[in-house]
């Protein structure tokens, strides 16, 4: 227990201070900065299927409503920004209170569902009746807030907060109790565990990550429009890098979108078509023969990973 | 005022036209072992997932302590005190077995029933292994151990002996006197009857979602009705 305190704990500090001191030696900021979005969302989708069992394909649903949120916040009532940052989480909690009669469902009908709903909240925002409040699909322009220092340090924070959280999971009853829910959840009943409300709790935290992830993402690029922050490749990237890893670990996320964003950096901007076979590939391989990640292969030698 | 621990009156339920309970009723006094025996398919287990909270009734009543019961959560009754185990059995495998253990809530103010349950059922030494490398009989006990951690007064066992051998039969019998002495009341489900008769004297025989015999297993062996029954199959 002792060991995994400080193996988890050095994971985290080293985490916080290459992204800390990174844009001193890179000068592309915003590729460090689109990184830290995918640990983040990566993080959570590890929270919901590596804990819990549950592949949320429209997990950017939460982020899009975290985007949005942020967005109405400042060009409707001109909050300041940090205010807006938390209205994005906000709204992201009370959307993912509305879909939580999703957590019915389960596999790949859970799945499909998610997916589903991420495309109703992408038409409810842009929609053009609502253009007065989101501006429909025109976009939304924050240039008055831009500040892409202090973003790129919130995001950090978001980044860092998200991870702690599942280092906490890693070693604590709740985390515990989460994988029973995962393994069975009748017996996990019979062992108390109040299984909606398990369910409920996680689903309704990982809606929160993503909300905080999108409110700063838009901060930080300012302009966008809702194809960008609904763009569901944004869920398949997270889940892909999370299971390239491993989940139910804190460094399975990490290591998977650290090697396949980095991959997609180097080719896949500028050859696309190279990147997509590759990568095609190499999902099915993980899939066929790698299912907990490459992880999992130190965990086979008994090597116990953070 | 009754001095009863669980009553259950009238329990019925059906799966699609298939009437599987059709009014059962029968009580357990505190740290009582009762069995609840029938040919495979008479309803035994579904009489445990009614009454350990999986499957709501269509009708009928659990008391348990004086207190409806009926259709409650599974959380809410292992908090309550009614634990049970499973026919086949519902390890969490991803966890080890230790961690099978610790991860249960322990009833508030509950009583320690033992001080160890993966000592009690023999596991200990294989605590920190995968639940998923223990055999199905392991398994089995590391669902008795699980309900024990919780703290029970009522336990429901389904179909232990199935997948241990003679001595570990004994074993277990032996152990399960012992939970029913610190005031544990057990409801041994079995469709043999000679590990019940290891346990107990009293037991009920379903057939066909009915109870067709209450009283003495000696007698019960000598009953007509359940002689066919069990014959029939
Ligand atoms: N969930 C269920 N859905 C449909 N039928 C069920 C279900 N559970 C049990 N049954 C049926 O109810 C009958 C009694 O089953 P069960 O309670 O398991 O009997 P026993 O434990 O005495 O062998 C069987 O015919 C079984 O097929
Ligand atoms: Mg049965």
């Amino acid at each position: 227990m002792r060991k995994r305190i400080v193996s988890n704990g050095i994971v985290i500090v080293l985490l916080a201070l290459a992204f800390a001191i990174a844009p001193a030696f890179y000068s592309n900021e915003s590729v460090l900065f689109q990184m830290m979005v995918f640990l983040a969302l990566a993080q959570g989708v590890n929270i919901l299927y590596g804990f819990t069992g549950y592949l949320p394909f429209g997990y950017v649903g939460f982020f899009g409503i975290g985007a949005y949120g942020a967005s109405v916040s400042i060009s409707l009532w001109h909050t300041p920004a940090w205010l807006a940052m938390i209205a994005g989480g906000i709204a992201a909690l009370v959307a993912g209170g509305m879909l939580s009669p999703l957590l019915r469902l389960s596999g790949a009908y859970f799945a499909i569902g998610s997916l589903a709903a991420s495309q109703v909240l992408y038409y409810v925002v842009s929609n053009s009746n609502l253009q007065n409040i989101t501006n429909g699909p025109y976009g939304v322009n924050l240039a008055a807030v831009f500040n892409d220092r202090a973003s790129y340090f919130a995001m950090l924070l978001v980044l860092i907060i998200t991870t702690m959280f599942v280092a906490y999971l890693r070693m604590s009853r709740l985390g515990m109790s989460l994988v029973a829910v995962r393994e069975d959840p009748i017996s996990a009943g019979m062992a108390g565990i109040h299984v909606v409300r398990t369910r409920t709790f996680v689903w309704l935290t990982t809606a929160v990550i993503a909300g905080l992830v999108g409110a700063v993402y838009a901060w930080h690029i300012s302009v966008f429009y809702p194809d960008t922050v609904f763009d569901l490749s944004i869920s398949i990237f997270a889940i892909v890098f999370t299971l390239f890893g491993g989940g139910a670990t804190v460094l399975g996320p990490i290591i998977g979108t650290v090697i396949l964003y980095g991959v997609y950096n180097v080719i896949g901007v500028s050859d696309p078509q190279y990147f997509q076979l590759i990568y095609g590939v190499l999902i099915m391989v993980l899939v066929l023969f790698l299912p907990n990640g490459v992880l999992s292969l130190l965990r086979r030698r008994g090597i116990d990973v953070p | 005022m009754s001095h009863n621990l669980l009553t259950v009156t009238g329990l019925t339920k059906s799966f699609g036209g298939l009437k599987v309970l059709a009014g059962i009723s029968f009580t357990v006094a505190p740290g009582e072992i009762l069995g609840l025996v029938g040919p495979n398919g008479s309803g035994k287990t579904t009489c445990i997932n009614v009454i350990s909270g999986l499957y709501k009734p269509d009708g009928g009543q659990v008391i348990f302590k004086g207190q409806s019961v009926t259709g409650k959560p599974l959380h809410v009754m292992a908090k309550a005190g009614v634990n049970r185990t499973f026919q086949i059995p519902k390890p969490f495998k991803g966890l080890t077995v230790k961690q099978n253990i610790e991860v249960v809530q322990h009833r508030q103010g509950a009583f320690q029933v033992v001080d160890n349950p993966l000592e009690f059922v023999g596991l200990q030494k294989f605590q920190d292994r995968d639940a998923s490398s223990l055999t199905s009989g392991q398994q089995k006990l590391l669902d008795l151990a699980r309900a024990l951690a919780s703290g029970p007064e009522m336990l429901l066992v389904d179909e232990l002996a199935a997948g241990l051998n003679p001595a570990e039969l004994v074993e277990i019998a032996r152990r399960l006197k012992h939970l029913s002495e610190r005031g544990v009341a057990l409801l041994v489900v079995e469709h043999l009857l000679g590990f019940v008769n290891e346990l107990t004297q009293r037991v009920i025989v379903m057939n066909a979602g009915k109870e067709i015999f209450e009283g003495d297993l000696d007698s019960a062996a000598k009953n007509e009705r359940v002689v066919e029954v069990y014959l029939g199959q």
